[in-house]
Formats: C-alpha cells, sequence, structure tokens
C-alpha cells in the first residue's frame, strides 16, 4: 500500500468534510478496496472511513419500502430481512464468506458497481433508489457500466430504498475461484410487474433483462420464458467461460430464479 | 482392539498443541534484531531485453540500504539444477544459466530484476517504484509446441533451440512397441493435457538471511522441505560459503507439496545481502508473488497409444509428451517428466512393450518442478483414461479389462526400467468395489436422473513409485544428490532419547509418528522420544522430505540407528546382569536374561553407559548416541485403486462429487489417522486438479491465474460429504525391502484421484447419450458444458 | 501515525500506527501475537481470521485504526484459563483436523464463530461456512469433522479400523 491517512468520523457531516479534500476516498467495510490499495492500484492520501458513522446503519420499513442504511454490512442484511425479504437476504447471505460479510456494506458494493457484484442485481430488478448525502438516484440511472456509476466525486450512498416484492429470488451461478457471480440473476415479482436484473454477465456491467420482464410479467412462470434468450454478443468471455457459455446461464438461472420465487 | 501406543496407532499428534494456540514458530515468526525488509522488483513483461536501470534516485530514497541489480551478481554463481536428464541421442540436456536477479533480459513475468533493502517494507517498496527500468519486450513463447517450431522465438539467446532434452525411454523398445503397435487387434489413442497448477501451500515463502559479523556465519531462515540441500546447493554452488559456514534453519513449515523442496533466487539473496549489507534481510512472499515466482506443477500435453490384442490383453503402450520446463531449470525439474513419469507408465498392468518419449520444452512462463506426486500422477492420468477410453471403445467392462491386465505375480520387472517388489491389485480393487458399492449404482443413477442429472462412475487402478533410490542408479540416472536420509539417536542418560532426522516435517505429522517407531522398538512411552529436524545445526546431513520418502527412507535411518543403540545397550545389560549378551532380551523398556527372572530397566542401562562406573571400558565406549544413514535398494510400490461417482447438471455442466473411496495398499502403516489425513489431502489437490484448478497463461506469457481470485482452490463445499467418503488402507503388502515394510502415503490421493473423477465424468456423459470421449482437466462447467452440446 | 487503543484478549493495549497498518500487522508485529497469519492478498484464505467485538473478520482486510476501542480475539485466547486446549481446539487434535497448522488459527476462530451462531450446525453448513478458509493440507475432511463433534454431534471416529 502507498502511504495515507486514515480518519474516522462519526457523523456523516464530519465524513463529507473530510471527503471535501479531491485526494481523499471514502472507505466503507473495505472488503474490495483494502486488497486494490494492497496491490497499490489505488492511491488515496486520506482514508475516510464510514464504518464508525451509525446514521448509516440500520434496516427499517415504511409500508412496503424498506430502507437500508449504506453503511449496513451483508450479514446484517442477511439477518435482518430473511422474513420481510427474504430474496435480499439469500443475497446478502451469500457474498463472500462470513467474515467478509462482517464487514462489506451494501453502500461500499453499490458504489463500487463491481461487474461481478451481487446488490447490484436486486437494485435494478426491483426498481431501488440509491439516496446520497445530496439526491435521489434510480437504479436505472445510477448504474453507468463496469465501475462506473452517477456518484459524484465525494458523495456518499446513505441509504438504499428498495420497494419490496411480493416475491423474490436471486440465483448465483459461482465463479468457482472468486466465488463471485459468473452469473448472477435477481427475479422480483411485483403486483404490477417482474424485473429482472442480471450481473456478472455483461461487459456493459448490470442489466435487467427486460423481454424476461415482460414474458414473466403476464405469466410469471418458468414456462413463459421459453424460447428466450439473451446474446452472447457483448458477454464477458474469460477463463472461467465463454460469453456464450454466460449467455446460456442468464437464462437458466432466471428460470431457477422464477422457480425459487413462485 | 486397536494399539493405543507404537506402530499402529493412531497417536494423537503432539505437534498440534502449538498449531492451535498460536504458538507455532513460522519462518515469517523470526524477526532478527536490526532486521531490514526487502522488496523485489519483479518483471511484469514475459519476455523482454532490460535496456536501461537506473536506481540512483532510489536509492537516495528514504530509509534505503541499498539496491542490487544483475550487475551485483555477476560474479555469483547461478541457481543450480540438481539433475541431468541425457536425451534420446546420448547428449546431455541443455542447462541455461539461472541467475539470482535478471542478467539483461527477462524470461518470465515475475522474475526479479532488482531487490531494495530498506529500514521497512513500505520504504522497500516506495523505492523500487523509483527505479528508472526500460525493457524492451520481445515476442513470449508460451505454447509448448509452437515454441519448438523452426524460428521461433528462442527463450535463451545462447541456446540453439527452446529443446531442453528429447529422451527416449526405453530407447531399446521403440522398434518393438512399433512392431506390437502395428499388429494389434485394436489401438485406442488419446491425446490430453495434464493441467498446469500451483502448488499453493498455505504458508507463502519467507526467507530471513542473517550475517554474523563477528565470527563470519550466515544463516538462513527458510521456508523449506530439505535444509541440508538448501545449504549445500546454495553454499557450494551460488554463494561459495563453506557449509561449516553457514547454517540452514526451517522451522515450523506451513506446507510444501514439493514447492519448497526447490533452491529460490530470494533465500540466496537474502543470504548473500545480509552480509553484504551486515544487516539481517527478510523477504515474505505476498500471495501475489508466490503465483509468480513459486514453481509451477504438472504442465504435460500427451498423446498416449494403448495396443491390445483380440483377446483384449494389453501389449504396447506408446507415448509422446511435451513437458514444460518453464522459463529455467527448477532444482529437480529435469527428472520430473523423466525417472519419475516413464517408469511409472507400466501401471499395474504387464504390458510387455512400453516407450515414452518425452520433449521438454523452455518457456517464458514460470520453472515447472515437483509438485505433489511430480510425474506419476501424468503417468497414471494419461494410462487410466486410455484404459478407460478403450474400454468404451471395445464395449467391455473398464474394471474387467483392468483385471485381466493386472501383474500379479511378484518381483515383477516392468519394461520400464523398474522392479516392483509387491503388490496386490486384484485385492485393492475388490476393497474399492466393495465400498462404492458397484452393485448399487444402476440405482442411485436412475435416482440421479429423476432429478435431471447424469450420474457416472469412474473407476482408476494406480501405481507409484516412493522413496526413490539407491543412490548409486540415481546417480547414473542424472541425479546429483544422494538419495538416503539420516538420523541421529541421542539417548540421554535418564533414558528418554531425541531423534535428530533430516527428514523434515510440515505437516506430516512426524514428531509423533517417529516416536511410535522408537516406542515400538525400545518399549519406552512415545513422550520420552523427542524429534527434532529442520536445521542444519543439530541434525545430520539429510535430504529432506518430498516423495513420500519420510517413514520409508527417513524412518528407516532412525531404525537403524536405534538398532544400533539397542545392540550396544545389550552389551551393557549383559555386563549388568552378568549374562551373555546372546541371552538378553529387550521387552517393554527392560532387558531381561532369557529364561531366568533376572533384568534391568532401559534407564538403568542408559544411566551406566553415562556414568560409566560398573562397565566394561575396555570394551565399549560410554555414551549412547548413535547415527545412521539409510540408503534403500529400490523404490517403495505403494498402490490403489479409486472410484468415485458424480451427478452432472446437463443444463449448467456443474460436476459435483456425490461419492469417492480409496482403497490404499501403503505397507505396513505406523499412525492410521496420520495416513488417512495425508490421503485427504491428497484427493482434495487431485479433485480440485481435476475439477477446479488451471494456472492460465494468454499467448503474451502473463499470467491470467494470478491469485485466488482466479485459481481456484478446493474449499469444504467442493469436497463429498463424510457419508459419501471413504479411506481405507487395509489391504496391506509390506514392503519386502525396509526394516518397517512401509510404503508411503503422501501423494497416493493427488496420484489417485484425478482420472478417477474425470473417468466419472466421461461415464456420465455417455449415459446421457452425449457422445463425449474426452475432457480435459479441470473439467469446469463451461468445459463440460461445451463438451455436451458439441457432442449434441 | 495515529494512536490506538483497543482489547485484545482481554488485555487493553495501545499503540502508534500508520493509517495503511493493518490489524493483522498491529497484532503480528507490534502485539507479538503471531498466530494469526497472512495467506493471501484478496481477502480469500482466512488464515488471518479473528473477532472483533464478537464478529469474525479477516485482519488482513481490516485497518488497525478501525478497531479503535475494540475487544479482539484472537487464536492466542481460545484455550482454557488453565492452558488447556479448549473444545474446539481440543476436537481438532481429537479428528486431526490440521496438519501443517497455518490455516487452524483462522479455521479455529472461524469455527468458534459459527458455533456461536449455530451450535449444532449440519455439515452442509459447516462446509459452507468454511467458504472463506482455504486449507491446503486436510482435503477439510477432518476439519469438518471436529467441528461437528466440538459441537456436541456424533462423527465417526478417526481412522476406524
Amino acid at each position: 500500500m502507498y502511504s495515507f491517512d486514515i480518519e474516522r468520523p462519526t457523523t456523516l457531516a464530519d465524513a463529507l468534510a473530510a471527503l471535501a479534500d479531491d485526494e481523499a476516498q471514502a472507505l466503507g467495510g473495505g472488503q474490495t478496496l483494502i486488497p486494490t490499495l494492497k496491490q497499490r492500484l489505488a492511491s488515496p492520501s486520506k482514508l475516510v472511513c464510514l464504518s464508525g458513522i451509525e446514521e448509516l446503519k440500520g434496516i427499517s420499513r415504511d409500508g412496503d419500502t424498506l430502507t437500508i442504511g449504506g453503511g449496513t454490512t451483508h450479514g446484517t442484511i442477511a439477518r435482518e430481512t430473511a422474513e420481510g425479504f427474504p430474496g435480499l437476504a439469500g443475497l446478502a447471505s451469500k457474498i463472500g464468506d462470513p467474515a467478509v460479510r462482517n464487514r462489506g456494506t451494501i453502500g461500499g458494493s453499490l458504489a463500487n458497481n463491481d461487474p461481478s457484484a451481487c446488490y447490484p442485481a436486486a437494485a435494478m430488478a426491483c426498481g431501488a433508489t440509491i439516496v446520497t448525502n445530496s439526491r435521489e438516484i434510480a437504479a436505472d440511472d445510477y448504474f453507468q457500466g463496469m465501475f462506473a456509476t452517477a456518484l459524484e466525486e465525494g458523495e456518499i450512498i446513505t441509504a438504499v430504498k428498495f420497494p419490496v416484492p411480493e416475491s423474490s429470488a436471486y440465483i448465483k451461478f459461482e465463479q468457482p475461484a472468486s466465488r463471485f457471480p459468473l452469473v448472477g440473476v435477481f427475479v422480483a415479482k411485483y403486483a404490477d410487474r417482474v424485473g429482472v436484473g442480471v450481473t456478472g454477465a455483461s461487459e456493459e456491467g448490470v442489466f435487467r433483462w427486460t423481454e424476461a420482464e415482460a414474458a414473466l410479467g403476464g405469466n410469471f412462470a418458468e414456462s413463459a420464458l421459453e424460447g428466450l434468450s439473451v446474446s452472447g454478443d457483448g458477454m464477458i468471455g474469460d477463463l472461467h467461460g465463454t460469453g456464450a457459455y454466460r449467455a446460456h446461464l442468464v437464462g437458466v438461472m432466471t428460470r431457477r430464479a422464477v422457480a425459487a420465487a413462485r | 482392539m486397536p494399539k493405543d501406543h507404537g506402530i499402529g496407532a493412531s497417536t494423537k499428534r503432539r505437534e498440534d498443541v502449538r498449531f492451535l494456540t498460536g504458538a507455532g514458530n513460522y519462518t515469517d515468526d523470526i524477526n532478527v534484531h536490526g532486521q531490514a525488509y526487502v522488496h523485489f522488483l519483479r518483471s511484469d513483461v514475459a519476455h523482454g531485453r532490460i535496456t536501461n536501470i537506473d536506481t540512483a534516485a532510489a536509492a537516495a530514497m528514504p530509509g534505503v540500504v541499498r539496491i542490487f541489480t544483475g550487475a551485483d551478481f555477476e560474479g555469483v554463481g547461478g541457481l543450480p539444477c540438481g539433475w541431468q536428464v541425457t536425451d534420446k541421442h546420448g547428449e546431455v540436456m541443455k542447462e541455461p544459466p539461472h541467475p539470482v536477479l535478471a542478467q539483461g533480459k527477462v524470461r518470465h513475468v515475475g522474475e526479479p530484476i532488482a531487490a531494495v533493502v530498506a529500514d521497512t517494507l513500505q520504504q522497500a517498496r516506495d523505492a523500487a517504484d523509483a527505479i528508472d527500468l526500460d525493457i524492451e519486450e520481445l515476442p513470449a513463447v508460451v505454447n509448448m509446441k509452437a515454441a519448438l517450431e523452426e524460428g521461433a522465438t528462442k527463450v535463451h539467446d545462447d541456446l540453439s533451440d527452446n529443446l531442453c532434452y528429447d529422451w527416449g525411454f526405453v530407447e531399446e523398445n521403440k522398434g518393438a512397441v512399433e512392431e506390437a503397435i502395428a499388429n494389434a487387434a485394436h489401438v485406442t489413442t488419446l491425446e490430453l493435457v495434464n493441467n498446469r497448477l500451483v502448488a499453493n501451500p498455505m504458508e507463502p515463502r519467507v526467507a530471513v538471511g542473517d550475517f554474523n559479523r563477528a565470527t563470519g556465519d550466515s544463516t538462513l531462515y527458510t521456508t523449506s522441505q530439505n535444509p541440508h540441500v538448501i545449504r549445500l546447493l546454495m553454499g557450494a554452488f551460488v554463494l561459495g560459503i563453506p557449509e561449516h559456514k553457514l547454517r540452514v534453519v526451517a522451522p515450523d513449515v506451513g506446507g510444501g507439496f514439493g514447492t519448497k523442496i526447490f533452491h529460490y533466487a530470494e533465500e540466496a539473496f537474502c543470504t548473500f545481502a545480509a552480509k553484504a549489507c551486515n544487516r539481517a534481510v527478510k523477504w515474505t512472499s505476498t500471495r501475489s508473488e508466490a503465483f509468480m515466482s513459486d514453481a509451477h506443477g504438472r504442465d504435460h500435453v500427451t498423446k498416449i497409444e494403448l495396443a491390445l490384442d483380440a483377446d483384449n490383453n494389453f501389449t504396447a503402450v506408446r507415448t509422446e509428451t511435451y513437458a514444460n520446463m518453464g522459463a529455467y531449470l527448477s532444482t529437480f525439474a529435469p527428472s520430473v517428466p523423466t525417472w519419475l513419469h516413464g517408469t511409472l507408465m507400466a501401471g499395474n498392468y504387464k504390458t510387455p512393450n512400453i516407450y515414452v518419449n518425452v520433449k521438454a520444452v523452455f518457456t517464458n512462463t514460470v520453472p515447472v518442478d515437483a509438485y505433489r506426486g511430480a510425474g506419476r500422477p501424468e503417468a497414471t492420468y494419461q494410462l487410466e483414461r486410455v484404459i478407460d477410453k478403450a474400454a468404451r471403445e471395445l464395449g467391455v467392462d473398464p474394471v474387467e479389462l483392468r483385471r485381466q491386465n493386472f501383474i500379479t505375480e511378484f518381483p515383477y520387472a516392468t519394461p520400464v526400467a523398474v522392479e516392483y517388489d509387491t503388490g496386490d491389485y486384484h485385492a485393492t480393487m475388490d476393497k474399492m468395489l466393495e465400498l462404492i458399492d458397484r452393485d448399487g449404482f444402476a440405482a442411485r443413477r436412475a435416482e440421479s436422473e429423476k432429478k435431471g442429472k447424469l450420474r457416472g462412475l469412474g473407476i482408476n487402478c494406480f501405481i507409484e513409485a516412493c522413496g526413490i533410490a539407491p543412490s548409486n542408479l540415481v546417480g547414473q540416472l542424472g541425479a546429483r544428490a544422494g538419495l538416503y536420509e539420516s538420523a541421529t539417536v541421542r539417548v540421554n542418560a535418564t533414558g528418554g532419547l531425541v531423534v535428530m532426522t533430516g527428514s523434515h516435517s510440515h505437516g506430516q505429522g512426524h514428531e509423533t509418528a517417529f516416536p511410535q517407531v522408537i516406542s515400538e522398538m525400545i518399549g519406552i512411552p512415545e513422550d520420552q522420544v523427542e524429534i527434532v529436524h529442520g536445521d542444519t545445526a543439530n541434525t545430520p546431513m539429510g535430504m529432506g522430505t518430498y516423495g513420500s520418502r519420510s517413514i520409508a527412507v527417513g524412518g528407516s535411518a532412525m531404525v537403524r540407528a536405534a538398532e544400533k543403540i539397542i545392540a550396544k545397550t545389550k552389551k551393557i545389560a549383559a555386563h549388568l546382569l552378568e549374562a551373555a549378551e546372546a541371552d538378553i532380551e529387550l521387552k517393554d523398556g527392560q532387558f531381561s536374561v532369557a529364561g531366568t527372572d533376572k533384568s534391568v530397566a532401559w534407564g538403568d542401562v542408559c544411566l551406566a553407559a553415562y556414568v560409566p562406573h560398573n562397565y566394561p571400558l575396555e570394551d565399549i565406549e560410554p555414551g549412547l548416541e548413535e547415527t545412521a544413514f539409510y540408503d534403500p535398494s529400490n523404490f517403495t510400490y505403494p498402490a490403489g485403486a479409486y472410484a468415485c461417482e458424480v451427478e452432472v447438471d446437463p443444463e449448467t455442466g456443474v460436476t459435483t462429487i456425490e461419492k469417492f473411496v480409496s482403497a490404499d495398499d501403503f505397507g505396513n502403516v505406523v499412525n492410521p489417522m496420520i495416513v488417512e489425513g495425508q490421503v485427504h489431502g491428497g484427493i482434495a489437490q487431485g479433485i480440485g486438479q481435476a475439477l477446479l484448478e488451471n494456472c492460465v497463461y494468454d499467448e503474451n506469457g502473463q499470467l491470467l491465474s494470478a491469485s485466488y481470485m482466479d485459481y481456484a482452490m478446493p474449499r469444504a463445499d467442493d469436497l463429498p460429504e463424510m457419508a459419501a467418503y471413504t479411506v481405507d488402507h487395509s489391504c496391506q503388502t509390506p514392503c519386502t525391502h525396509n526394516p518397517l515394510g512401509v510404503k508411503g502415503c503422501g501423494e497416493a490421493g493427488a496420484i489417485g484421484s484425478p482420472p478417477t473423477v474425470i473417468n466419472a465424468i466421461l461415464d456420465a456423459l455417455n449415459s446421457g447419450g452425449h457422445k463425449v470421449d474426452h475432457i480435459d482437466m479441470p473439467a469446469s462447467p463451461s468445459r463440460v458444458w461445451a463438451a455436451i452440446n458439441n457432442a449434441s | 501515525m495515529t494512536k490506538v487503543t483497543m482489547t485484545v484478549n482481554g488485555k487493553s493495549v495501545s499503540g502508534d500506527v500508520a493509517g495503511n497498518t493493518l490489524l493483522v500487522e498491529f497484532l503480528r508485529s507490534d502485539l507479538h501475537l503471531t498466530g494469526t497469519h497472512v495467506g493471501c492478498d484478496t481477502s480469500q484464505c482466512g488464515a488471518c481470521v479473528v473477532h472483533v467485538n464478537g464478529a469474525a473478520v479477516k485482519s488482513c482486510t481490516m485497518f488497525a485504526a478501525e478497531a479503535e476501542g475494540a475487544e479482539v480475539a484472537t487464536i492466542e485466547g481460545q484455550a482454557n484459563a488453565d492452558g488447556s486446549l479448549n473444545t474446539i481446539q481440543q476436537a481438532f487434535q481429537d479428528y486431526h483436523g490440521l496438519q501443517c497448522g497455518f490455516c487452524t488459527p483462522g479455521m479455529v476462530m472461524s469455527a468458534a464463530a459459527l458455533l456461536k451462531d449455530n451450535p449444532k450446525p449440519s455439515e452442509q453448513e459447516v462446509r459452507a461456512y468454511l467458504q472463506g478458509n482455504i486449507c491446503r493440507c486436510t482435503g477439510y475432511h477432518n476439519i469438518v469433522r471436529a467441528i461437528m463433534a466440538a459441537s456436541g454431534q456424533e462423527v465417526p471416529a478417526v481412522a476406524a479400523e
């Protein structure tokens, strides 16, 4: 790692003030950023650690909206949404490993927007709203390709609002080494629509499979997906699988997610 | 009743207590007062010419002690190779220099170019970033066959080409093999890849060099499986330090699996730099560095032909293998595809004609050397895969095809120069079939099919050769080392004793198992025996731990030394008991005179040796300390039969192991618990090779699987559950030529399991109507899915 | 440099650390608690698992400064007060759940965290929980067996003959 200072503010206001410095960078749970720093792939002069800010943590429900603080860990989400939003709990409970889940946060994951992160699939499928210190951003507008988001410098994700679906499920096909999704599909069924978010597969990052959403909107059953497929063009190809294989898995995982959500 | 002590008892491991409480002493736990830290600047290109290296600015940075480059090592020897192979024309292999720090050129990603020694690691790394380095990138050769083409880029400019050697074995068999193949009723041919692997012991390598200005002595603390070998190679061939001025210590070592046998640049560097800087120098590898600097394993491309007569008897085996050496010859690299591979091509079968051709190739990749099994997994994999393919082609039962060709009479001299002393291959096959419940397979397959899964049963038989020896023979084969092992047994005055062994324990449990042997021999409790290993200052010259040799060779040395002790104590006891030496018996720690009730305790005899008041000083010396060097007369030949059942999800290509059984013959077993643990570990690595692990370079020589993010290490949920997993070693044909009748168990699992898994997958796919006769390892979901879809 | 104070294995400790000092570096270098190991640099191997405020974390993926005021537990604090092995440690010895010992501290700490949350885990739950702990020696079989046994569940004996 390069040298840097570390600050541990306890309020959002202090964190924002610290991040006003150009070379400062926010540190969520650090489960992606710290390995990146070890490889000297980032060189902040200052890390602003968000884990001490209580106001960024916690889960609350208001009607059909579930609000999760940006500093809430995967482990907490897995435990506390198990009854109210089991699809999301299932997703959170399979991120990384138990120790990673005790540190990594939903805000950190969404801010990084790794093309193989899990939460973006849920956020897209559910039409979640990303809440920052200054505004609210619809998921469709938030994700802007691999590692790219609508966040401005120094902007912090304070919360994520999920409209809670009637039923949902996330099915992850794991890349055998990293256990990140080679393909992950989140299916969310609402009274008036179905959302299908796909992560891991596309070179453009997370996307909604709108054909599947339309088909499932009319008939929320695996059979509705018959004949539907995504193209292998634009899919990630690497030593773990070709684009064609990933495209195939999108179909399989979507079917399985529908089956699990029904 | 299972035994509760001595040979055959599952004694709990005494070393566990320190490991379980955080009190282990691994090399990275060692810090020498005032030590500096080194960071290596490594090549990020696979092949290039260093056109400029300017360290001046970097050297002026805070905390920098000194920066070393290849120029500092011009007068220093290169890293030596410990085995010289002679090719089929009688020419010795090409042996290019292997510098400690790159000299003019870099030849693989990760090759160290410069070394920055600084007060802190952070400072060393910062300064390394400031080194002004220009490399003119050259085309890289990665693919072995392309490397041998006319006009291919040469890894080493001074060599005529990239061919290290072209080895034929046994050259005299070649004509008969060709004739047998030409006259065969059926020939099955298979081309396959034995995938490149990274050993990945969980402890990365570490070296701490220290220099004592007052005495002129150098000390190296290092993560080694064989500290004496490192002392000899580094002292005599690299740095020119006489052995009496050089101490090498390998304390607790966190796994080796072969990759910690070899002498590496970093340990030579730290020893050299400690003297040059007059300050201890420490290097701790990161895992990322380990991927590009630890010797890799396997990486063979093979074509094998199996000829059968009309009655399905094997009549000939012919193989052509390309073996990747990487950019330089690692310490024992040339021996792996030759003497550790060609000699095993008979397997468990009485094939009369065998010819093995191996072309060893230089490429712009990390050096490749021994990894758990070393040559024997490669031999087993190709042979057992081609036998299964032949069975499918001929429509015969793969079990019966193997059985009818088994060697059944011992000793058996194979056409590939080795003589199996003993074995019973039908016994291990019978045991395996019982454990896998072959009769119930059809019902299990039907259950799987109901779930939409394809179920396959794969079997495999294997032979391995452990405890490579004898020294005079292997010397003729090109070994530049002896292959004995040593032990000193030092009995203390009150009867407790210490065994100083050249074997090194890095997970194998020597500290527990070796005392069991002594306890059995003398009849004293195991806890009165202490094992000392891993330090050249207090152990006799030994060759260390590799090739499943510790109990067979190191244990035998210990037995020989203990026998000398027992012989001497009997003389003393005879004196004390006023009886004839021939009448003295030692049992349960008591010396007695046959046919009388006269006896004297072990401890009293030991005391007499050190307080020799009533003692035959005119006939024997006082004291009780004996050393033995044991050089085996032959290899040992463990063998086994493995089976596994897999389920393949045809929709995704995912393979899961539903059942796995092993039936091994290790000869006599000292500690069954430890033996089973060794088999579990070997099988996990074998399943890892078959399903998960793959070290991949792109065409430019960039390492794609450079961390655990892309190199799939087996995890707990990748492996079969308890109820579906049995390892058995109840079939025992004791080795005929070592005193314990033991054969070695460390590598069996890694040798026996890969073909078992792949044979099972192919059985599953074919059961689903997918005519697939080959799939390369690792049989990843994407590969299995592609195989299904290409076949449909 | 920042001053940090935390409780490690029940004892209050403090030290001056740089911003980029990892918790594992503070434990190993400053406190000389070398039982916690580093086996990778991508947060995957789990040799460095310790407990921070009762939760298992990878001490190589957390800065020392982030542990300010925290209760940290490491392998060195796991044995019983009389120095004997605790239930989990003893089960690892009894069931041969370790070989080279390098991954062992992390395995024991992960096992302890698992059994705290889930006192009677199924075998599948144990295997799933160990996703972030890599062992190269044992093939996990005896580690799983040891953890199941430590939870009071019946498992096959070692080396049943």
